[in-house]
């Protein structure tokens, strides 16, 4: 059985390249399983989505904790505890990783022993759709088991609610990755089975009966989410051309999911980026159109750009 | 998303979640009305019937309703009036809806509801465990538990054939655990629409259906006991009543679809020496690990209970007597009591002839918290120990050292902030 784990930030298109690889083994003639899962934050959250492939029907169910595959579209993630991306990893599996930066660095960093394969950012490209059909792409190839007919059928099928244009420019994308990955053809393994003979016991507890100060679900102290800084979610940030600005005071803020936009003395919209999670609602709602949304990568650049001027 | 199957001939299977199973069940099954509410994970279902009915796929009428307890009074008195009515919920939404429940199965009107299991707050979790189904356990509607998107597709049309039945007539609860089932996409045989008509015909409820013209009450008053206990007993007699159909139903679903849904699935069990009992998505996890632990020599099986309300207890106890130990896995919690199921199966083995010596009580998955192979093989080989020496293991809250050192790590960042408010003991 295949057992492949996507890794990226709610919409980045992960649950759309799990949806895409496993549509496309299910072409090949495999038994598929695949799903996303997430909380009930998303856009910009971490979140995974895993797909089981297998000539056999499937039994398995739930999170995969033993990969032979994962793929990583956001590379930032890979130091979040919670993103759970190196769950599992260890020599047998395959690690791709859409970065800038080389699998030598990633190897050290890690430490798993796994096999790590660089996307590059110019294959995966940006638009979320692409960069999904992208890492699908690569996947299929690293896999060796699905081709690249079934790779098309299985994008058509995903993308049947989109306009030719871009459901070809989507293919396109896949392909190129697909072609990308030629040289490694066939490094992903499938995984074997469980082993009911040699399995390491559970370390099972006794629970034990802890005081109600500490067992009640409470959170001490009011505001607490203000410390969670929800804007290092972003992948797009709004930032507001203060010139074309009206100074209307209310719509981009009212709009504004997080409560994360407010008003100055002056009447100019301030956007606290701690908690901004660039959903671009308030580019969207902007009567004069003066929000503009710049990539998180341009604009932190731009920010280093200016500390050091 | 239709495929070739391996032979090259063209097949209707096609990729589909839990949710999109429910759905496309309840539009094969040419329903008519849909009182909805959203909830996770339930929304996608109501999602995909709202496109439909607006695209003129699906000819039924749908209304947004303000609460899940309208929701359901709506869908038992639409059923009253003899249209087939579909609705679907979960978690906080089927408790709020917990007093109609009771309402309109004492009413006695047919329709299919669909739970997406969901843990109950606090703390609000949005991931499965059967807290929330198994509170409506005792009220009159019918209970299926689904194990695969297929069983979801499949037992959708079972319900309205099994609730509308002139000898049950009382509404039916299916069952999916959510993101385990429900957000998993998986192969479902999308079956033809005239087979199904032919399976299901348009739901004909006779000299009970209601007409404007011609006013009834619902709201009958009874005091004294006896024309209480009446009416409880008749519905009682009734659900009794639905095993048989349920098998008459399932039988001639099998005939015309060539898929068999048991009201108690028996898998591998025959020879068994260890059985796990458990319902729902994860049993398919206990069939893995009884395929693993046949390959590692240990006789293992499972006994999944589909039909839990009528509760298939001569069946149950067919497929248990003379095994030597029985592990039942609870996703479910009663505060104080322990696994709901447990009790359940011991309540049908106590006394019989051949009744296993061993049966054990886990309680696990609850919230979505997995259960790994690893714990099934435990279960097994603590089973077989117990079976053995005849010392049978109090109930086990599975939980692991790990878990609980993650737990304390959060605690102690509660613990900062409880002294930073001035209040730390």
């Amino acid at each position: 059985m295949y057992r492949i784990r996507f890794h990226g930030r709610g919409g980045q298109g992960i649950k759309m390249a799990s949806r895409i690889l496993g549509n496309a083994f299910f072409l090949e003639g495999y038994e598929v399983q695949d799903a996303p899962r997430y909380g009930a934050e998303r856009r910009g959250a971490p979140i995974f989505a895993y797909v089981r492939a297998d000539m056999a029907p499937i039994n398995e169910r739930g999170v995969i904790t033993n990969p032979d595959l994962v793929v990583v579209v956001d590379d930032s993630l890979v130091g979040v505890p919670a993103a759970g991306v190196t769950v599992g990893l260890d020599g047998n599996a395959v690690l791709l990783i859409d970065s800038a930066e080389p699998p030598e660095t990633w190897n050290e960093r890690l430490n798993v022993g796994s096999r790590v394969i660089i996307l590059p950012a110019a294959v995966a490209g940006d638009a979320s759709v692409q960069a999904a059909a992208a890492c699908a792409g690569a996947a299929a190839r690293l896999v060796g088991a699905v081709g690249r007919g079934a790779l098309e059928g299985a994008i058509h099928d995903e993308l049947v609610d989109m306009l030719p244009d871009a459901v070809e420019s989507t293919i396109k994308a896949a392909f190129a990755a697909y072609d990308h990955m030629t040289d490694q053809e066939g490094v992903v393994k499938e995984g074997t089975l469980a082993s009911a003979l040699d399995y390491a016991r559970p370390d099972w507890i006794e629970m034990p009966a802890d005081d109600v100060s500490l067992s009640g679900p409470a959170v001490h102290g009011g505001a607490t989410s203000v410390q969670v800084r929800t804007g290092l979610w972003r992948t797009m940030r709004p930032v507001v051309d203060y010139e074309r600005c009206r100074r209307c005071n209310w719509v981009c803020g009212s709009f504004c999911p997080d409560n994360a936009i407010s008003v100055a003395a002056d009447g100019r919209p301030i956007i606290d980026l701690d908690h901004c999670k660039g959903c671009m609602i308030c580019v969207a709602q902007c009567p004069p159109h003066a929000i503009e949304a710049i990539p998180e990568t341009e604009a932190a650049a731009a920010d280093e750009k200016e500390m050091r001027t | 998303m239709t495929a070739q199957s391996k032979t090259g001939q063209p097949t209707t299977r096609r990729l589909m979640t839990g949710n999109a199973a429910a759905a496309w069940g309840a539009r094969l099954a040419d329903i008519d009305y849909i009182p909805a509410f959203p909830i996770t994970p339930q929304t996608e279902i109501i999602e995909a019937l709202s496109r439909w009915v607006g695209e003129g796929a699906l000819d039924a009428r749908m209304t947004m309703m303000e609460s899940e307890h309208s929701m359901i009074t709506a869908a038992g008195a639409a059923a009253a009036t003899g249209v087939r009515v579909f609705t679907a919920t979960s978690s906080q939404g089927l408790l709020y809806g917990m007093e109609m429940l009771y309402t309109v199965a004492g009413w006695r009107a047919p329709f299919v509801l669909v739970n997406v299991s969901r843990g109950l707050a606090a703390p609000i979790t949005l991931e499965p465990d059967h807290n929330d189904i198994m509170a409506a356990r005792d009220s009159g509607f019918l209970q299926i538990h689904c194990a695969t998107a297929q069983e979801v597709l499949d037992q959708m049309l079972i319900a309205y054939r099994l609730g509308e039945d002139a000898r049950v007539r009382l509404p039916v609860i299916v069952n999916l655990d959510g993101f385990y089932l429900s957000f998993t996409r998986e192969p479902v045989d999308l079956p033809e629409k005239q087979a199904v008509d032919a399976f299901l015909p348009p739901f004909d409820p006779g000299p009970t259906r209601f007409r404007a013209g011609k006013p009834v009450s619902q709201a009958v008053a009874v005091l004294g006991g006896a024309p209480y206990s009446y009416f409880r007993y008749e519905v009682e007699l009734a659900a009794r009543a639905a095993l048989p159909v349920y098998d008459e139903a399932a039988g001639d679903f099998a005939d015309r679809f060539g898929r068999r849904h048991d009201a108690v699935e028996a898998y591998r069990s025959e020879d068994a020496e260890v059985v796990f009992v458990m319902i729902g998505s994860f049993a398919t996890k206990a069939k893995e690990a009884v395929d693993r632990l046949r390959d590692a020599g240990t006789a293992a099986g499972l006994v999944r209970p589909v039909l839990l309300r009528p509760f298939p207890e001569a069946k149950l106890r067919a497929a248990l007597i003379g095994k030597k130990a029985v592990v039942v896995i609870d996703q479910n919690l009663s505060i104080g009591k322990g696994g709901v199921l447990h009790g359940e199966i011991a309540s049908a083995l106590y006394g019989h002839t051949g009744a296993p010596g061993a049966l054990l009580s886990f309680i696990g998955g609850l919230g979505g918290r997995d259960i790994g192979a690893d714990e099934f093989f435990e279960m097994a080989r603590l089973a077989a120990e117990a079976a053995e020496s005849g010392e049978i293991p109090p109930p086990r809250l599975l939980y692991t050292g790990n878990e609980l050192r993650e737990m304390r790590k959060l605690q102690a960042i509660a613990h900062v902030e409880h002294a930073e408010a001035g209040e730390a003991s």
